[in-house]
């Protein structure tokens, strides 16, 4: 593998990251992380889905004029995800269910337009193929990690099988009932980043305001 | 009329799409700078909602859905698997059309929307909307109700995380939790605060 598809690849992972740092394609990691089997399922879809959707739109991208271009996008991003959502509910019809509107919601999940129109638009096939692989994988790493740890202190399993044994099995671990709910999503992700740009220094954002320094000869 | 209030209240309290179901999340967090742009947004997205979650319902209960098409002389026609590139399409359309009535009519809202007129065909909380619109068949009345009551609520979410941030810009916050970080925390005990809704029967 050549260089430059080295980095396309692996840049989105952890220097540029889509969640943390292009804020693309939040909605769908808050709400689909109770269970790692959904959230996996969503990672695999959108994945496909954007290294597809990358590859046909940059194949048409000297044909399609500016003006409509967004419209055209949507028709592609589109066709692919109700292949996706027809055939999750043919045969995973469970996990179908779980995910309920939120596999329709790909077709709105920027990453998908996003890295159409920033990277696609502008680039070769294969380039913008492994790009949408690139993405797909930062997306996913986020909601695994998510996942893990919603599933793992919220109900002591992973994957549906037991980890931690339930206090009210018998066992001695409580569950955190507060990782199940909506909210916890937004802390875990809020101290994900914390931690990516304290480890990456690069990514912080600077301050609108800075609070004065007091120095110490200043004091007296 | 109390049937519709209480699928207006519930959609902005306790089904909050922003708070209780993340919809329309990388604008919440992306534009809530200022409070200015926050509600200007707000009111595009209320504005979009009320006039798309209806315009969709009527093309799900006269085309897409299964039996839908018998008016036509096509009772056993299930349409239903075209849902969602019609509903988008519907989206990006009538989005396109306000832009051009609000660039014609009303040229101050139109410059003061900018570049969020066109964003809202991919904020997920337009398309989630209809999509919740389906799920649970609403009449057309019903989706009025819910377009109206959906929007506001997005907006009213938007409106007051963008008056905590800036507030929260003069307070001393650790470098890496800076900016994107603290605003999902905050976003987070936002929603917090609406889960005590959520026990409400109406």
């Amino acid at each position: 593998m050549d260089k430059a598809i080295k980095k396309v690849l692996f840049e989105p992972l952890v220097d540029n990251n889509p969640i943390t740092l292009q804020i693309l394609g939040i909605c769908s990691a808050l709400a689909v992380t109770t269970k790692l089997s959904t959230a996996l399922t969503m990672s695999i879809a959108l994945t496909l889905v954007v290294a597809a959707s990358n590859f046909v739109i940059s194949l048409m991208r000297k044909h399609v004029p500016t003006n409509i271009r967004i419209i055209v996008m949507m028709t592609v991003i589109a066709s692919l995800v109700i292949v996706v959502d027809e055939f999750l509910k043919a045969y995973f019809f469970t996990i179908s269910k779980d995910l309920s509107v939120f596999v329709g919601l790909i077709i709105t999940n920027c990453i998908v337009l996003g890295r159409a129109e920033a990277f696609a638009m502008k680039n070769g096939p294969w380039d913008s193929f492994m790009d949408g692989i690139g993405n797909g994988l930062g997306y996913s790493l986020i909601l695994m990690s998510v996942g893990v740890i919603r599933e793992l202190f919220g109900s002591g399993t992973l994957f549906g099988v037991e980890i931690f044994t339930k206090v009210t099995a018998g066992g001695w671990y409580v569950p955190n009932g507060m990782l199940l709910l909506p909210p916890s999503a937004f802390f875990l992700i809020g101290f994900i980043i914390w931690g990516l740009r304290t480890w990456k220094t690069a990514q912080m954002e600077k301050r609108d305001y800075q609070i004065h320094q007091v120095h110490r000869t200043e004091v007296v | 009329m109390e049937h519709y209030l209480n699928i207006v209240i519930s959609s902005v309290f306790i089904e909050n799409l922003a708070l209780a179901f993340f919809l329309g999340m990388c604008t919440f967090l992306a534009i809530s700078k200022q409070i200015g742009t926050a509600f200007g947004l707000g009111v595009a997205v209320v504005a979009v909602q009320v006039i798309t979650v209806p315009a969709n319902n009527l093309l799900f209960q006269y085309f897409l859905k299964d039996g839908a098409l018998a008016w036509m002389g096509f009772p056993n026609v299930d349409l239903s698997f075209l849902g969602l590139i019609s509903y988008i399409g519907v989206i990006a359309a009538i989005v396109q059309i306000l832009e051009m009535v609000l660039d014609r009519y009303v040229p101050a809202l139109y410059n003061a929307l900018g570049i969020f007129l066109p964003l809202i065909t991919v904020n997920c909380a337009i398309l989630g909307g209809t999509l919740f619109m389906v799920e649970r068949d609403y009449t057309l009345g019903e989706s009025v109700a819910y377009g109206f009551g959906s929007g506001l609520g997005w907006a009213l979410a938007i409106t007051l995380l963008a008056g905590i941030r800036e507030k929260l810009k003069y307070s001393d916050v650790p470098d890496g939790l800076q900016g994107l970080g603290i605003t999902f925390v905050i976003a987070g005990l936002m929603s917090l605060g609406f889960l005590g809704f959520s026990g409400i029967q109406l």
